[in-house]
C-alpha cells in the first residue's frame, strides 16, 4: 500500500509524515505536490501541518482552493481513508470535508506541548489499534486549534459517533474538549495533534505509532479481502 | 550646515580615504553607500582588529569568519553551519517584527550557505520585568515574534536563554542563532566569480524598508530614533519558506556559482561582498530590481533593507533553467546584472552610471580600521572589593529557596518556550528545559547538542574572566548531554566603543573569549557585534552571548539533567567555594550585584569536562548537570523538576550555609548514577583524581537538604515545582 | 458613544498578508486586483462621554496601544447616535 503526502506551498510537516510512514513503519510514501490532478496511485492521503500560504488569511483558507483538492475531495468520495493533521484538519474544515472550524487558542498564543488524549472511538480506520477510551500522549504544536462547531451539527456529530480524539486538559478552549473529528463515513479525519511526532522511542513518545499501523492494518486487511 | 558625510555617518577621515579610493569626490549614492558599508554594523571597524584575539582555524574548521555563516566538520561528510546576530535596535522599537525579521535574516545567513537549517536558539534580555508594564510587552512581542517566524518555517527553536536586569530596560537584546547541516560537496560560499556569470535577484520585492537600517543599528537610541521609523521591516515567514526550498532545490542543479542573502546593506553588501570574495567585479542595474513601491531613487534600491531577498550568482546560460525551478516555488528570479573583471561594483540605471567603486573598497577589507582608545573604569576595582559575608545571613532557607527558585531569571521559561515549536522535524531528542538541546542527524548514529549561555552580571564585574565563564559554562552544557564541545559562535553586545570604558569592557571580553576558546578547543567560527546598546542614562551590562554546538558520536548515549529513578545516588564533582560576589543570590535576596566573579581553573575544568564526557559515553551517569546561577542548591532543584523526584543530601563544608548553597564556584557538575554503578563510577574518578563528594539519594518527593547534621532545606517537590513552573506567568500577568 | 478603529499598516510598509492573499485571488481568476492591505476593525463602545472628549480618548488609545504607530497608522470614526 501507498501513502501520499500533499506538499502546499508552507507545508512543514510533510518530511516528518514521510519519514514516520517510510522509515518507521516501512511504507512506501510519496510527495504530491499541490498542483497535481491526480491521487489514483495511493490508498491513504495525509495533509500534513505547516503554514500553507502562511496561513495569512484564515488557516487553511487558501490552501483549499489548490488544484489537488479536486482530487482529495474525489479520494474522500472513494471511501478511501484521509487525514489531515493541523494545518492539514484546518485545510479539510475550509474545504466542507469535515464539519466545524478551527479559530485561536483561548490563551491567543501558540502552543507546543505533549497532551494527554483520549481516545473516544476506535471504530475508525485510524483508531482500530486503540483502546476506546484509552489515553495516549501526543505532541501539539498550534495558535489556532480551538475547535467550534454549531450546536445542530455537534449533536448529529456526537450520535454518529464523529468525536474520534478529545482532550484530557483542553489546551486552546476547543468545544467539548474536541482534538479530533471525522466525517460520517469515517474515511476522514482530521485532527490538531501531530500522532508523526510520537512515532519513536528516541523521540521518548511512541503513542502516535498505532494511529498509522492503524491504517495500514485497515487497509492492508482491506486489500487482502479483495 | 552639516556636512554631506556627517548625514550619512562618516567622518571627515573616512571622506578623505573615499576620495583616495576613487580619485574624485563620490556622488550622493556612493557617498549612502559607503555610509552604509562603513557602518559599524557592517565593516566591524572599531571592533575588527581585535578579533585577532579569537583562535578561528582548527582541523575541523570548514569556514571560518568572514562568509555568511561558520561552518565545522562533524564527520561522514557532514557538517555544521552555524551563526547568531543580534536585532537589538529593531526590537527596542517594534518587538515583533525586530525579532521576527532577526530570526528571518539569520535563517537565510544558513542557507545562503547551502545548509538545510535544522535548529534556532535565542537568547534574549529585558530590563526589570517587576517594574515595568514596558518591559512585558516586550516580551510578549518578542516572543510572538520569534514564535510567529520559526514556527513558520518549520524549523525547531531547541533551545534559549532569557535574563531581566534593569540594566536593560531601555535596550532588551534579541540575539538569534541558526543551525544548519550540509554535505561537505554542497558548501556554497557568497562568491561573484565567472565573468560573464548572471547576477540574479529573487524574492520579495524591494520597498523604502529600513531605509538606513544598518547605521540605525550603530546609533544610540534617542527620541529621535522615533524619526527613524521607516528603518523597521515587517517579516513574511512564508516568503522566506517558499524562498529556501527554492535555493535548496537550486543548489542541487548545480547552476548556482554564489549565493547571498540580502541582509543589511541590501544589495550594497551583497553586491560588493560576493564581488569581493569573487575574483572580479560586478555590474548591475536598479532599474532591473523588483520594486514594491514607486519613484525609488537608486540610492534607496541600493541601501533598502526589505527582506526575504536573495541574490544568486548563475552560470551563465542556465538562467532559463534557475527561473523555472524558482517559479515552481511560486517566485520569481529575474537577472540584474552580471559578472565582470572589472574589480568594481558599477550600479546602472538603465543606460546612466549612478555608482562606479572598487568593489573591494566598500567590503571590510577596504573599510577603515580603528584601535579604539580604551581605560579600566573606576567602579572594576572598586566593586571587586565588596565582601559577600557582610550581607546578612537568611534565617529561613526554605523561604530563601522559594524566593531563588520564583525569581525572574531562575523560574521556569516554560511560558516562553512552549510558544516555540519546538519538535517539528522530528530531530529534537532533548527538548527545551535541559543544559543543552539535542538533535538527532536523520540518517545517523550523531547527534549535535546546542547552547546559548551568557551571565552578564559576571562580565560587567569583570567582562575578561566573566566572558571566559561564558564560554566554559556553555562548554558544560553540552559535555553534560554528553556531546564534544566543536566550535563557538559569539553575539557581542556592548555600549558606546566611543567611550574609553565601554571599549575597555569589550577589548575584555574579547580576550576573555579567545582565552577560553583556546583552552577549550573550540574555535569561533561566526558571529556579529552589536554596539551602543546604551541610553543616555544607561549603558547594559557587557553581554558577549556564546552560541555552542557540540557532536554526540551515539545518539542513544546523550544524557539529561533530570534525576530519574528514586534510589539513584547523587554525587557533586568539583569543588564548593566561598564565591559568592556577583552570584544570583546576592542579586536577589540582597540587591547587591558586587563581588569578586568565581575563579575559573582551565585545568580542573578540563579534567571534569573530559571525565563527563567518558562517563556518559560509559553509560554511567544518569543524569548530569552544570551548577551555575543560584548555585547547587538550584541546580540540585532542577535536576528534581521533570519527574518530580526529591533528594535527600547530606552536606559536609565549613564554610556559611548561604555559600554552601548558593556559591557559584566553577567547574562543578551534578550527576546521578545507579547505586550498582556507583563502585565501578568512583574507581574511575579516583583513576583520573575527581575531586568529589557523595550528596545522597534520589527520594519519593521531599527536597531535603541537610549541612553537617542540621536540617537546613526541607520542602514538597510537588509545590517548589509549581511555584517554579508558574512564576513567570505570573510575572507576566 | 460607539466608536470604529480602523488600524492598517502604513503604505510604505510591507503588506506580507496582503501580498499573499493578492496572489490567492489573482489565482482563482481575479487578475484585475492591484493591491490587497490587511488591517484591524475594532468596536468601542465609549460609554457616556462628549464627542470632543472622545476624539481625545481615541487618538490617546490609538497611538498608545490599538496601533504601534511605528509601522500601522489608524483612522476612526465615531457614531454620534
Amino acid at each position: 500500500m501507498k501513502f501520499g503526502v500533499i506538499v502546499f506551498p508552507g507545508s512543514n510537516c510533510d518530511i516528518d509524515c514521510c519519514h514516520a510512514v517510510k522509515d518507521v513503519l516501512g511504507r512506501e510514501v510519496e510527495y504530491v505536490w499541490h498542483d497535481a490532478e491526480e491521487l489514483d496511485d495511493f490508498d491513504c492521503i495525509i495533509l500534513p501541518g505547516g503554514f500553507s500560504y502562511g496561513d495569512y488569511l484564515r488557516c487553511g483558507a487558501v490552501a483549499r482552493f489548490s488544484r489537488i483538492m479536486e482530487a482529495v475531495r474525489a479520494h474522500a468520495a472513494g471511501g478511501k481513508p484521509v487525514i489531515g493533521i493541523c494545518n492539514g484538519f484546518q485545510i479539510l474544515t475550509e474545504a466542507g470535508l469535515l464539519p466545524g472550524a478551527l479559530v485561536r487558542n483561548k490563551n491567543l498564543k501558540f502552543i507546543c506541548d505533549t497532551v494527554p488524549l483520549r481516545v473516544e472511538a476506535n471504530d475508525t480506520p485510524f483508531t482500530g489499534l486503540y483502546e476506546k477510551g484509552e489515553i495516549i500522549n501526543i505532541p501539539i504544536a498550534h495558535g489556532e486549534g480551538n475547535y467550534v462547531v454549531d450546536e445542530a451539527t455537534l449533536k448529529k456529530m456526537k450520535e454518529k459517533g464523529q468525536i474520534i480524539f478529545t482532550y484530557v486538559d483542553n489546551p486552546n478552549g476547543s468545544m467539548e474538549n474536541i482534538a479530533g473529528v471525522c466525517n460520517e463515513e469515517k474515511n476522514v479525519l482530521g485532527m490538531m495533534p501531530h500522532p508523526e511526532r510520537a512515532c519513536e522511542e528516541i523521540l521518548g513518545n511512541t503513542d502516535g505509532r498505532r494511529l498509522f499501523e492503524s491504517i495500514i492494518s485497515a487497509l492492508e486487511g482491506r486489500l487482502k479481502d479483495e | 550646515m552639516n556636512k554631506p558625510y556627517e548625514a550619512v555617518g562618516l567622518t571627515e577621515k573616512e571622506y578623505e580615504k573615499i576620495i583616495e579610493y576613487l580619485g574624485r569626490e563620490p556622488n550622493e549614492t556612493e557617498l549612502s553607500m559607503y555610509g552604509v558599508m562603513w557602518s559599524e554594523h557592517c565593516s566591524y571597524k572599531h571592533s575588527r582588529a581585535l578579533f585577532r584575539h579569537f583562535p578561528t582555524s582548527g582541523k575541523r574548521v570548514l569556514q571560518g569568519p568572514g562568509e555568511n555563516a561558520g561552518i565545522i566538520d562533524i564527520g561522514d561528510n557532514l557538517a555544521l553551519v552555524m551563526k547568531i546576530e543580534s536585532h537589538n535596535h529593531p526590537s527596542a522599537i517594534e518587538p515583533y517584527q525586530g525579532a521576527a525579521t532577526g530570526v528571518g535574516g539569520i535563517i537565510r545567513d544558513i542557507f545562503a550557505m547551502g545548509a538545510r537549517p535544522v535548529a534556532l536558539l535565542n537568547s534574549l534580555r529585558f530590563g526589570d520585568i517587576e517594574k515595568s508594564e514596558r518591559v512585558k510587552y516586550l516580551i510578549d512581542g518578542v516572543v510572538a515574534g520569534i514564535a510567529g517566524y520559526g514556527n513558520c518555517m518549520g524549523i525547531p527553536t531547541a533551545a534559549g536563554e532569557t535574563y531581566f536586569n534593569s540594566c536593560y530596560d531601555g535596550n532588551p537584546l534579541v540575539n538569534a542563532m541558526c543551525v544548519g547541516i550540509i554535505e561537505h560537496d554542497k558548501i556554497h560560499r557568497g562568491n561573484a566569480s565567472g565573468v560573464g556569470n548572471s547576477v540574479m535577484y529573487v524574492g520579495a520585492a524591494t520597498g523604502r524598508d529600513g531605509m538606513g537600517g544598518a547605521s540605525f543599528a550603530s546609533v544610540e537610541l534617542t527620541g529621535e530614533s522615533e524619526e527613524k521609523k521607516s528603518a523597521v521591516q515587517v517579516g513574511d515567514p512564508f516568503m522566506e519558506k517558499l524562498l529556501m526550498e527554492a535555493c535548496l532545490e537550486l543548489l542541487v542543479t548545480g547552476s548556482i556559482v554564489g549565493l547571498q542573502d540580502l541582509g543589511a546593506a541590501g544589495l550594497t553588501s551583497a553586491c560588493c561582498e560576493t564581488a569581493a570574495r569573487g575574483e572580479g567585479g560586478m555590474e548591475i542595474d536598479v532599474l532591473k530590481v523588483p520594486r514594491r513601491e514607486k519613484g525609488m531613487l537608486p540610492v534607496e534600491v541600493m541601501i533598502s533593507e526589505s527582506q526575504e531577498r536573495m541574490l544568486l550568482i548563475v552560470e551563465k546560460g542556465r538562467e532559463d533553467e534557475v527561473k523555472k525551478t524558482v517559479e515552481k516555488w511560486g517566485l520569481h528570479a529575474v537577472t540584474i546584472g552580471r559578472v565582470t573583471d572589472k574589480g568594481r561594483l558599477t550600479v546602472k540605471e538603465g543606460d546612466k552610471t549612478v555608482a562606479d567603486v572598487p568593489a573591494y573598497s566598500l567590503d571590510s577589507s577596504g573599510a577603515p580600521e580603528y584601535y579604539r582608545e580604551y581605560e579600566e573604569p573606576a567602579y572594576y576595582q572598586e566593586l571587586k572589593k565588596f565582601r559577600p559575608e557582610t550581607a546578612e545571613e537568611p534565617k529561613d532557607y526554605n523561604k530563601t529557596m522559594m524566593e531563588l527558585l520564583t525569581s525572574p531569571n531562575l523560574c521556569s521559561k516554560e511560558w516562553i518556550y512552549k510558544q516555540y515549536d519546538h519538535m517539528v522535524r522530528t530531530c529534537t531528542v532533548v527538548k527545551p528545559g535541559s543544559d543543552a538541546a539535542v538533535l538527532r542527524i536523520r540518517g545517523s548514529k550523531k547527534g549535535i547538542a546546542l547552547t546559548v549561555d551568557c551571565n552578564s552580571r559576571y562580565c560587567f564585574l569583570d567582562p575578561r574572566a566573566g566572558s571566559a565563564i561564558a564560554v566554559t559554562e556553555a562548554a558544560r552544557n553540552l559535555v553534560c548531554s554528553g556531546a564534544r564541545p566543536l566550535a563557538v559562535t559569539d553575539g557581542l553586545n556592548f555600549g558606546s566603543p566611543e567611550k574609553p570604558d565601554r571599549f575597555w569592557q569589550f577589548r575584555e571580553a574579547v580576550i576573555g573569549i579567545g582565552e577560553a576558546c583556546r583552552e577549550l578547543n573550540t574555535p569561533v567560527i561566526s558571529g556579529n557585534v552589536s554596539f551602543y546598546n546604551e541610553t543616555a542614562t544607561q549603558a547594559i551590562y557587557p553581554t558577549p552571548v556564546i552560541g555552542m554546538a557540540g557532536l554526540i558520536e551515539d545518539i542513544d548515549k546523550c544524557c539529561t539533567m533530570h534525576f530519574k529513578d528514586e534510589g539513584d545516588i547523587v554525587i557533586l564533582l568539583g569543588k564548593t567555594e566561598n564565591e559568592l560576589g556577583g552570584s544570583e543570590y546576592l542579586c536577589r535576596i540582597h540587591g547587591i550585584e558586587k563581588g569578586a566573579v568565581p575563579r575559573l581553573n582551565f585545568g580542573l575544568e578540563k579534567k571534569l569536562q573530559a571525565f563527563i564526557l567518558s562517563a556518559v559515553n560509559k553509560g554511567f551517569l544518569k543524569s548530569a548537570h552544570d551548577v551555575s546561577d543560584g548555585g547547587l542548591a538550584i541546580a540540585l532543584a532542577e535536576c528534581c523538576m521533570e519527574k518530580e523526584l526529591g533528594i535527600k543530601a547530606e552536606l559536609k563544608s565549613q564554610l556559611r550555609t548561604d555559600a554552601v548553597l548558593f556559591s557559584e564556584s566553577q567547574s562543578r557538575f551534578v550527576v546521578s548514577c545507579s547505586y550498582e554503578t556507583l563502585a565501578e563510577l568512583r574507581q574511575f574518578m579516583a583513576k583520573l583524581e575527581i575531586p568529589y563528594e557523595i550528596l545522597g539519594r534520589v527520594t519519593g518527593d521531599e527536597f531535603r537538604l541537610d549541612i553537617n547534621n542540621k536540617n537546613i532545606v526541607a520542602l514538597k517537590v510537588r509545590e517548589m515545582k509549581e511555584a517554579w513552573r508558574g512564576a513567570f506567568k505570573c510575572l507576566m500577568t | 458613544m460607539k466608536a470604529r478603529v480602523y488600524v492598517t499598516l502604513r503604505k510604505s510598509i510591507a503588506d506580507p498578508q496582503g501580498n499573499a492573499i493578492k496572489n490567492a485571488l489573482g489565482k482563482l481568476g481575479y487578475t484585475n486586483v492591484e493591491e490587497v492591505r490587511i488591517g484591524k476593525l475594532i468596536e468601542l463602545d465609549l460609554g457616556d462621554i462628549t464627542g470632543d472628549e472622545a476624539d481625545r480618548q481615541l487618538v490617546k488609545m490609538c497611538e498608545g496601544l490599538l496601533a504601534n504607530t511605528v509601522i500601522e497608522e489608524f483612522e476612526y470614526e465615531i457614531d454620534q447616535r
